[in-house]
């Protein structure tokens, strides 16, 4: 039947779309771990990479956005679901957007800041990916999203307190001794523990459109 | 024929008033939660109503009439224009009102007027249904919602899949709801002119194609569905959300519920098989499809929680089971009155 096949088709594009952000997650993971191996050549790559990805979700969120509204689907929950493909591209934005910072910038970290900035990374990436698995549950059995929603403020408040911690030795440290080295630090950090924030505030947007989706 | 769609014109009103609102009880949760179009749902529902009229309306019209066989034309024509003033007044006054309950005062208005015995065994058992068929429906409402939940939760359906099969879902359940209704719910517009029909039996070559009666209900079909296309949209728009919000999928239960409690009251061939089983058959007598409703989604809320029953809504129903009645059966035996002794017509013989 047409109506089950559009569907089907509307399907896949929102797998592809959530497929997209979880490789831009990984992308992004990447990225910065070969910026802080220092091997910059490698994480222009993965900026290019990265601006295909973004551009790839972009024309994807909006066809799917079109064909929700133009086709009157899930007309129940469609402003959640609308509300949930926006703020997951938002992730991928400031995923591009740190990855490209650190590709004009080249910031030197010191090695003392290594281990944390390699902690953090890997915080926002899981608080990422769980918010990836979290809004797929969503779609298919709503009574998991709470299991990675918790998963995804964990990562967010571990992000945090890395986040805190790299300010602390940035400013309290002796490794730099000018100002804007320091703020620099600090921006860095910011803008990796804001990536935790954005996958917070789709979590955030989950865990009520879950309970709107219960029959 | 001038004079006989004169005195069909009340039973007409009737059908277009009852198009016009029971028919949103059928589509209303679909339109009203823009699963389905209103053309779409306005199309199904005047086919299905007419079909269901035609071909399966003879078992509610037949108890009706052991209730009072409305013998004159002038008689029947007065019957259901009561039952039809009845039912625009109390809509008026904001008061519960239902076509069913209705058409069954002014029956028994005119018995009264005639002078004619009311059957107190078929009045008994007409009204027990109006008890039974939203308790009826709500029983149905709570365990398709049971259900429902369990295999939406353990299918792992996609949510647009869910979508799809729900639309798909309500467009069927409102066809089998609006053949319901049209078997149902004929009676109520047709019902009393039924004993006085003034149409003969449609033949080509001599088969009969529709008799006199099936004409009759067709005629009564067509005013419905002219209710459907005139003046539903409105309601459909609001009848989904006034009540109860309802989720796609809760609106395709209320749908089914109300149309299954329209169909066991309506289907002689399933009187038939439950007498050939040798269990109690449900008695064939219209019932408000607005309180069949209305029963689903309270039954939903009770298994959703206690605390989402609206119990001004019940105290609504039980008054208009004894309000609506009593107000057709009285305009009824006043507009007889004039119409036997102001305006010299034989209302009944």
């Amino acid at each position: 039947m047409k109506l089950f096949d559009k569907t089907r088709q509307l399907i896949e594009e929102i797998e592809v779309f959530y497929d997209t952000v979880s490789e831009a997650a990984l992308v992004c993971k990447t990225g910065i771990e070969y910026f802080l191996d220092r091997e910059p050549l490698r994480l222009s790559e993965r900026v290019q990479q990265m601006n295909d990805l973004e551009n790839q979700a972009d024309s994807l969120r909006r066809s799917i956005e079109h064909k929700l509204y133009s086709r009157m689907l899930i007309p129940d929950v469609r402003g959640d679901v609308l509300s949930l493909l926006e703020a997951s591209d938002n992730v991928i934005d400031w995923a591009k957007k740190l990855l490209t910072a650190l590709d004009i910038e080249q910031p030197q970290i010191p090695d003392a800041l290594i281990k944390s900035f390699r902690e953090l990374t890997g915080a926002s990436y899981n608080a990422m990916d769980e918010m990836v698995r979290a809004t797929r549950s969503y779609f298919y059995e709503t009574e998991m999203v709470n299991d990675h929603i918790n998963k995804v403020y964990f990562y967010e408040h571990e992000a945090d307190k890395l986040e805190d911690q790299i300010k602390r030795k940035a400013f309290r440290g002796e490794e730099f001794t000018e100002l804007s080295r320091r703020v620099q630090m600090r921006y860095f950090a910011e803008r990796l523990a804001n990536l935790s924030d954005q996958a917070e505030a789709v979590a955030n947007r989950l865990a009520i459109a879950a309970i709107k989706r219960s029959i | 024929m001038i004079t006989v769609l004169f005195f069909l014109s009340s039973g007409l009103f009737l059908g277009w008033s009852l198009g016009a609102n029971d028919a949103a009880n059928v589509f209303g949760t679909a339109v009203g939660t823009k699963m389905v179009r209103f053309r779409t749902a306005a199309l199904v529902c005047s086919v299905f109503v007419i079909l269901g009229a035609v071909v399966a309306g003879h078992g509610a019209a037949h108890t009706l009439g052991r209730l009072g066989s409305v013998n004159a034309l002038g008689g029947a024509f007065t019957a259901a224009f009561a039952a039809a003033v009845s039912v625009l007044a109390m809509t008026r006054l904001k008061l519960p009102v239902s076509t069913s309950q209705a058409i069954i005062g002014a029956i028994v208005g005119w018995n009264i007027f005639a002078g004619k015995p009311t059957d107190l065994s078929v009045l008994s058992k007409i009204v027990g249904t109006w008890v039974l068929c939203p308790i009826l429906a709500g029983v149905f409402a709570m365990g398709l919602f049971t259900v429902s939940e369990r295999l939406v939760r353990k299918s792992r359906v996609h949510l647009f899949m869910l979508d799809a099969w729900t639309r798909l879902g309500l467009l069927l359940a409102g066809a089998f709801g609006a053949f319901s209704l049209g078997a149902n719910n004929i009676a109520n517009v047709m019902g009393v002119f039924v004993p006085v029909t003034p149409f003969p039996d449609l033949t080509v070559n001599g088969y009969v194609l529709l008799s006199d009666v099936e004409l009759l209900f067709l005629v009564g079909g067509l005013a419905i569905a002219c209710g459907v296309y005139t003046y539903s949209r409105r309601v459909m728009e609001t009848v989904g959300s006034d009540l109860f919000r309802l989720s796609p999928v809760t609106a395709l239960i209320v749908v089914i519920s109300s149309g299954l409690v329209l169909f066991i009251f309506a289907s002689q061939g399933l009187e038939q098989a439950l007498h050939s089983l040798g269990l109690p058959a449900f008695p064939l007598v219209p019932v408000s499809s607005s309180q069949a409703v209305v029963g689903a989604v309270l039954g939903i809320g009770m298994v959703k929680g206690i605390h989402n029953i609206r119990y001004i809504v019940l105290c609504r129903i039980c008054l208009g089971w004894v309000v609506t009645p009593v107000a057709a059966g009285l305009v009824c035996w006043v507009l007889l009155f004039f119409m036997q002794n102001v305006f010299m017509q034989i209302v009944a013989k």
